[in-house]
């Protein structure tokens, strides 16, 4: 993986040393009007660029059939359902259901989750079963539950589109219409699909007023008292490993089935917490529909399942107003909408 | 970061290992990298009868395991400040790995 470069640590360093300016001018910092500390402003803006492979570097024309291609129904075998059918952006690139509906109206075991900021994720899938997005992006279509696009079938009618076929040679010059074409060029778009600033992003940068008071003291209590860093570490707010978090799912071994680890029994992957306002219903089965419930649950400490619970979950004791403040917090994760324009596909 | 106490007590380890012909080298779990003497390391070279004691530096727990065919172990999750240890008795290239930080990888030749 070749990282971009990060212009933003310049202004970091900028933005720390002002508001490092600023405590020592105003002297102790009251309650209520809570800044960001400079290990705050090193560990959550969000950098400049996103890691990409060497061999599937982003260029417009690999980015564009990629858009293309995600929102064409023809990728499945109905002809019905396309990427954007689970991962649709008008709905936080999920799809509201508490678990995905898949080929022929099947009701799936996961929740689809977004594909906001997978440019930065190491293992993709709530499992963590496939290494890079070119991978991942070819699993739904073949899923035979999901999408149940026999890969064989689905070239020759890819092939069979002129404007396909043009696209794919501006795309991967001299590589035709593949199966790795496919999957690099989706790949290519999802890495497009990055977080944009949200209320907590323009706080950092010094706009005071872009979070509220109680989601002030809602990061605090994330960073302190609840210790969600543990899992949800760093700008895009995961750690990118597994953690079995008390979820009473006895049909789902997550994680296990791909490492036999004990611990990974019902352990999922850190979910990205960038928009999560905007993807409900919550966790890998989509059990609780708001993020108090959410909330709520990590305050318990978890509920019992066969796995082995993380010894990381345990019980917050939080007041009712510290769960708010909580909520709060996630709330401000949100962006400003993503400007993306739809791609007319072609007819045939 | 480095902890004075890990590289004495890795030193003082290491005296008495040499006199015995065996070594204990102190492998930490430090910001989900695996560090000696306070470097990332991604390879670490051995010898037959050595240990390498891992130690977890981070404030969240670890859970180092191997499914390699030289040496298969599960250490379980601990927390910082506890370490385990692992003798690797025979030549051969073990993948080790933390199960809930997938990024943590550690490719151990013992000689």
């Amino acid at each position: 993986m070749k990282m971009g470069p990060f212009a933003v640590k310049k202004l970091t360093t900028q933005i720390a040393v002002a508001v490092m300016g600023a405590s020592m001018a105003f002297g102790v910092i009251a309650a209520g009007t809570l800044k960001p500390s400079e290990e705050d402003i090193t560990k959550y803006l969000r950098p400049a660029a996103v890691p990409q492979p060497a061999d599937n570097m982003m260029t417009p024309e690999r980015i564009e059939l990629g858009k293309f291609l995600f929102f064409d129904p023809r990728l499945s075998g109905s002809n019905f359902i396309s990427c954007a059918t689970c991962h649709n952006p008008s709905m936080g690139w999920s799809d509201g259901q508490p678990t995905a509906i898949g080929h022929g109206m099947g009701q799936l075991a996961r929740s689809s989750p977004t594909i906001l900021n997978t440019a930065y994720q190491s293992l993709m899938m709530w499992d963590g079963r496939f290494r890079s997005l070119e991978e991942q992006a070819l699993g739904p279509i073949e899923d035979g539950g999901e999408m149940a696009q026999p890969m064989h079938e689905l070239i020759p009618e890819i092939k069979a589109i002129p404007k396909y076929v043009q696209m794919f040679e501006a795309a991967y010059p001299g590589e035709g219409v593949s199966k790795e074409g496919i999957g690099k060029a989706i790949a290519s778009f999802e890495r497009s699909i990055v977080a944009t600033d949200s209320g907590f992003d323009r706080w950092l940068k010094g706009v005071d007023t872009a979070m509220s008071d109680p989601a002030k003291r809602g990061f605090e209590i994330f960073k302190g008292k609840a210790n969600c860093v543990a899992c949800h570490s760093g700008f895009n707010f995961s750690d990118n490993g597994f953690h079995n978090i008390g979820l009473p799912d006895s049909k789902d071994d997550g994680r296990y089935r791909v490492k036999k680890v004990a611990v990974l029994k019902g352990a999922f992957k850190t979910p990205t917490l960038r928009d999560v306002a905007l993807t409900a219903p919550y966790m890998h089965n989509g059990q609780y529909s708001t993020l108090a419930d959410v909330v709520a649950h990590y305050n318990r400490g978890g509920d019992k399942n066969p796995g082995h619970l993380s010894p990381n979950m345990k019980p917050l004791n939080l007041s009712k107003a510290e769960q708010q403040d909580l909520v709060e917090f996630l709330k401000a994760l949100t962006g400003d909408p993503l400007a993306l324009t739809f791609p007319q596909l072609p007819v045939n | 970061m480095l902890n004075t106490k890990t590289v004495v007590a890795g030193l003082v380890v290491a005296m008495f290992s040499v006199a015995a012909g065996a070594a204990e080298v102190v492998v930490a779990q430090n910001s989900k990298s695996f560090k000696k003497d306070g470097a990332k390391i991604e390879k670490l070279s051995i010898k037959a009868g050595d240990s390498i004691s891992f130690k977890n530096e981070d404030p969240f727990f670890h859970n180092i395991f191997s499914l390699s065919d030289l040496k298969t172990f599960d250490l379980g999750s601990y927390p910082a400040g506890e370490s385990k240890s692992v003798k690797f008795d025979k030549p051969g290239v073990a993948e080790i790995e933390c199960a809930i930080h997938p990024d943590m990888l550690l490719e151990v030749t013992v000689k």
